[in-house]
């Protein structure tokens, strides 16, 4: 039993609210990340849920249980730090036993249990040196053994990633994933809440994905849905890369939009999906969705063709639509290299990846069915 | 072809040769000068240090006669009379009572003012900020503002004559400068590691004493050094608190050599001045290493 349950929780800094009384509902054994770009409050909700930020107002209930006055300690969770927060003055071994000895556990159980975490981590050769002897690969292995040894009923990750660089970066995302799989195979009770601010992570580590803005929950959903359904611009714009693209348009009769001086017919299919009828919208297609074709066929966009950027699997189009620029990114096997810089090119939008946003309140009133 | 570019390259090699040895007979030459430069002034800081040495052995007569350091007929008179004063205790009761304010003292020193610089660095309550102005305040007041109503607190209290005096305002942080110094310090350390002992469960008093004192440790070992020297060299606290010659520290004990005899034995003065430097000084360079190294150990990777 380790579900967490978020309740209206809300915190203010001063006058300042930092959190508007989100709701988030954390199954048993889920692997959940929560994203957002910086003063997001993403880490802020997270150290509250740890109990290192006072809850102003809401509930934390963990495994059922109302956590919002126990100590950190008491919650039956377990935090890794963004820059590891190791003990300096204590060797690995002792690092990693802190939790234990001060439960004063007896020897041999602390013994055998750093023995079994070192090994699953595989930092036994490490156990005798002190945190700065060690690389920022290293003490973060440490770090998550540090938290693995408590067994804790969740698992509260603060950015762990972002202080290693890339290669290691991508190594230690499918270590902890791979981990995290291990533990809930072996029955041990693995909820995992962890914060980043990086997308990719966010996608390829997350069994659902929360993301946050200015202290609101913008969508809750697993990556695929997040994708290809994002509930509103901001999502759309903040998952994927390149970033989507935006146009802002008007209803032009029933099946096409009108955006940067040009109808963009979207196609019957794509109007049954529409669930709501504004006079403003914003149009958002997904770099991947669109095609170049070659020449004009009504409803495709036609634009100047500024910058191609060659990135080896696939090229990224720069193409100027009055004002707007659009990117597109072609496979690199279907583009031709028929067309150049300052060419004018026509690009067709798929109408499966295309939405509708509602130019106001930002929702998404693309996705019915 | 490949001879052509050898013998081009040849007196470009020479020339580097030239310019490099050029080069370190200039770094030697402004090395030589620098250090000839250091050490003496270094020897004009020392020398008073050396004279009261040298003359620590000569005979009382010799001190006035000849003003270099080094004693003609050296003799170890003055350690001995000076040791044995002209009281009925020898040295010996003055360095252990010297002893016994400094050492209660520096611990109390240490544990009260970590606490309450932990306090004040960490924990938010009501009036923090006018309490810790306040704290601050006494920093800028003059020793001498407090000394008189201090002690009219201490005699109603019935502790004059007593270490008590010494000892208790220590004891509860009265130090304003170790309870800033630490509270700099322990700004300067990032808050995660504590954090991290609190979600490990550990209480706040166990976060103080496991993780936040090691971490404190070289400032810690560089207040309790000066607190001991301080003390050490404090003449005006025992003079005003203590009135009975059996409790007095060495401070006052130098002076007394000087006032109960009608010609100074100078050279015992300054025998006994040198005794009562060396437990300063060797403190000093023992912890000296303990503070490079504490201060070298105490970053933290990034």
């Amino acid at each position: 039993m380790a579900r967490l349950q978020l309740r209206n929780l809300e915190k203010d800094y001063g006058s300042f609210r930092a959190v508007h009384g989100i709701n988030l509902d954390v199954e048993d054994g889920e692997f959940m990340v929560l994203v957002g770009p910086s003063g997001c409050a993403k880490s802020t909700t997270l150290r509250m849920i740890a109990g290192l930020e006072r809850v102003t107002g809401g509930e934390i209930r963990i495994g059922g249980e109302l956590v919002n006055d126990k100590t950190p300690g008491d919650r039956g969770i377990s935090m890794v730090f963004q820059n590891y927060a190791l003990y300096p003055h204590m060797k690995v071994r002792k690092n990693l036993s802190f939790s234990m000895r001060l439960k004063r556990r007896p020897a041999a159980e602390i013994e055998q249990a750093t023995s079994h975490v070192s090994n699953l981590l595989e930092i036994d050769p490490l156990l005798d040196r002190l945190p700065k002897q060690l690389s920022g690969g290293q003490a973060q292995r440490v770090a998550v053994g540090r938290a693995l040894i408590k067994k804790p009923q969740v698992f509260l990750f603060d950015e762990p990633l972002s202080n290693l660089d890339a290669k290691l970066r991508a190594s230690m995302r499918v270590r902890i994933t791979d981990l995290h799989k291990r533990l809930k195979a072996d029955g041990q009770q693995a909820t995992v809440i962890y914060v980043t601010h990086d997308q990719t992570e966010a996608m390829t580590m997350g069994d659902r994905i929360c993301v946050m803005r200015e202290g609101h929950i913008m969508q809750v959903a697993d990556p695929v849905t997040l994708y290809s359904r994002p509930a509103n611009t901001f999502v759309a714009g903040f998952i994927g890369s390149p970033e989507m693209n935006f146009l802002d348009g008007t209803f032009e009769g029933e099946n096409s939009v009108r955006a940067a001086e040009q109808v963009i017919v979207l196609g019957d299919e794509f109007t049954k999906r529409i669930s709501g009828r504004s006079e403003h919208v914003t149009l958002g297609i997904r770099p991947q969705h669109l095609r170049i074709v070659a020449a004009e066929t009504p409803g495709t966009i036609k634009g100047k063709l500024t910058h191609i950027e060659f990135m080896g699997h696939e090229v990224y189009l720069y193409v100027d639509i009055g004002p707007k620029r659009l990117i597109a990114v072609v496979p690199s096997a279907s583009y031709d290299r028929g067309a150049l810089r300052d060419d004018w090119v026509w690009l067709s939008p798929d109408p499966k990846g295309v939405h509708l946003f509602d130019r106001q309140s930002g929702e998404n009133i693309s996705l019915a069915i | 072809m490949t001879d052509h570019i050898l013998s081009q390259n040849t007196p470009a090699a020479r020339d580097i040769d030239i310019v490099r040895s050029r080069e370190t007979r200039s770094h030697r030459f402004s090395a030589a000068l620098r250090y000839a430069l250091l050490t003496a002034v270094g020897l004009l800081m020392l020398y008073p240090l050396i004279w009261l040495i040298g003359a620590s052995f000569k005979t009382n007569s010799e001190i006035f006669s000849n003003p270099g350091f080094w004693p003609e007929n050296p003799t170890l008179d003055g350690y001995i009379k000076g040791w044995k004063t002209s009281t009925p205790y020898s040295f010996g009761t003055f360095f252990a009572n010297t002893l016994w304010i400094v050492i209660p003292k520096v611990i109390g020193t240490a544990i009260s003012c970590t606490a309450v610089a932990y306090g004040f660095a960490r924990f938010d309550f009501p009036f923090k900020k006018v309490l810790f102005s306040a704290l601050i305040a006494t920093l800028l007041l003059p020793n001498v503002v407090t000394r008189i109503p201090q002690y009219l607190i201490f005699r109603d209290l019935g502790w004059l004559d007593s270490y008590l005096p010494l000892w208790v305002p220590s004891a509860l942080a009265g130090d304003a400068f170790f309870v800033f110094m630490l509270v700099q310090f322990l700004r300067a350390i990032p808050r995660d590691m504590e954090e991290a002992a609190r979600v490990d469960g550990a209480t706040t008093w166990q976060t103080l004493i496991f993780i936040v004192v090691p971490l404190l440790m070289p400032a810690l070992i560089s207040v309790c050094l000066f607190q001991f020297m301080w003390t050490m060299n404090d003449f005006l606290g025992p003079l005003i608190y203590i009135s009975s010659v059996d409790k007095y520290p060495i401070s006052l004990a130098l002076k007394l050599s000087i006032d109960t005899t009608e010609a100074f034995e100078w050279n015992r003065v300054l025998a006994m001045s040198v005794l009562s430097l060396a437990p300063a000084l060797a403190v000093f360079f023992l912890a000296q290493k303990y503070f490079i190294d504490g201060i070298s150990s105490g970053g933290i990777k990034g």
